[in-house]
């Protein structure tokens, strides 16, 4: 079974993407910040990471930023889910190392598109 | 004569003053004291043409003098102190509310999952998936928070202008204040007519106002 991380501050979008990741048979961990993020990689590295952009304490670019310096840290596919869909910030997350970007909101038709064109599905 | 010329006149010597103060940036009450200077230089001894500038700039000292009458009035420290927080206060509000029943509604959609579990198989497909559009359609209160919170941003952003202009008409908005003090406005009450506008709070912020049960008192 793949490992999911999904990093998010709202706790209704932690909800919603795990109903619909673990309807695709992810097994699921959960983050509230870049920070937490950061401790639950270092403590396995997952497969996938679902990431929001605006967080408290450490923002998803920094993470990913952090992610990516880690030993083994380029391995997870990570999508940006957030509401920043300018194209700035697309462009800077692909240059940070982002693998796909999901707009907010989404549903498991979305999921299944993006997580197809990673190779998670 | 000679060493009248090399005196620096007062308006010049108000510019230099003006110069040195602030790093160059200059208020509208120093705008004032200049253009006062200049017409008083301009009434030593003036031509024709030099009374048509005198005029003009006349003019435009009282516009700025009107024009600082006009803005005091429109009571920017009212909307700083008042109408700025209150209206933070209630879109915080939104935010919590939306929160507290978005996190229920999702509550009660586990709890159909939970029948679902127990459901013929037929049953538990139909369940599932309504929780589950429940749990998707859910994602719009993080959204709405994340837009209310760039509104109470720009809110913020508006405080602070407001508050440039509240130093800078701080003495005019005195005035106001201490007019309106001493002429208090009539209100509808006092002119027997009484609008609903006038009357209507609701709906009340969390801890303010009369609860359900203030009010139900006053009914036993």
């Amino acid at each position: 079974m793949k490992t999911f991380l999904i990093v998010d501050d709202s706790r209704v979008i932690r909800i919603v993407a795990r109903k619909i990741l673990q309807e695709l048979d992810f097994e699921i961990a959960e983050a509230e910040d870049g920070s937490d993020a950061l401790q639950a990689v270092q403590r396995q590295m997952p497969d996938a990471i679902l990431l929001d952009w605006n967080m408290p304490v450490m923002n998803g670019i920094d993470f990913l930023r952090a992610l990516r310096k880690l030993p083994g840290g380029d391995a997870p596919r990570v999508l940006f889910c957030t509401t920043e869909n300018d194209m700035d910030h697309i462009r800077m997350a692909m240059e940070e190392g982002a693998n796909e970007y999901i707009m907010k909101p989404f549903d498991s038709e979305i999921m299944v598109a993006k997580l197809s064109q990673v190779g998670l599905l | 004569m000679a060493a009248a010329s090399t005196q620096p006149t007062p308006v010049a010597s108000l510019l230099h003053d003006l110069q040195q103060k602030d790093g160059g940036s200059v208020c509208v009450e120093d705008i004032s004291v200049v253009v006062e200077g200049i017409m008083e230089s301009l009434r030593r001894d003036l031509s024709t043409a030099d009374r048509k500038v005198f005029v003009e700039i006349e003019g435009l000292a009282n516009f700025i003098a009107s024009t600082k009458r006009d803005i005091a009035a429109l009571r920017p420290d009212e909307v700083k102190d008042d109408f700025l927080p209150a209206a933070t206060d209630e879109l915080d509000a939104i935010v919590a509310a939306t929160a507290d029943a978005t996190h229920k509604i999702m509550d009660s959609a586990e709890a159909v999952e939970g029948v679902a579990a127990t459901a013929d198989k037929e049953t538990a497909v139909i369940l599932t998936d309504a929780a589950n559009q429940i749990y998707e359609a859910c994602s719009f209160q993080d959204i709405t928070g994340q837009r209310i919170t760039k509104v109470v941003n720009a809110l913020k952003e508006i405080e602070a202008r407001v508050d440039s202009l509240i130093a800078a008409f701080g003495d005019e908005i005195a005035e106001i204040k201490a007019q309106e003090a001493a002429n208090p406005k009539k209100t509808d009450a006092v002119d027997g007519n009484n609008s609903d506008a006038t009357l209507l709070n609701g709906p009340q912020l969390e801890g303010e106002g009369n609860s359900q049960d203030e009010i139900d008192k006053l009914f036993d």
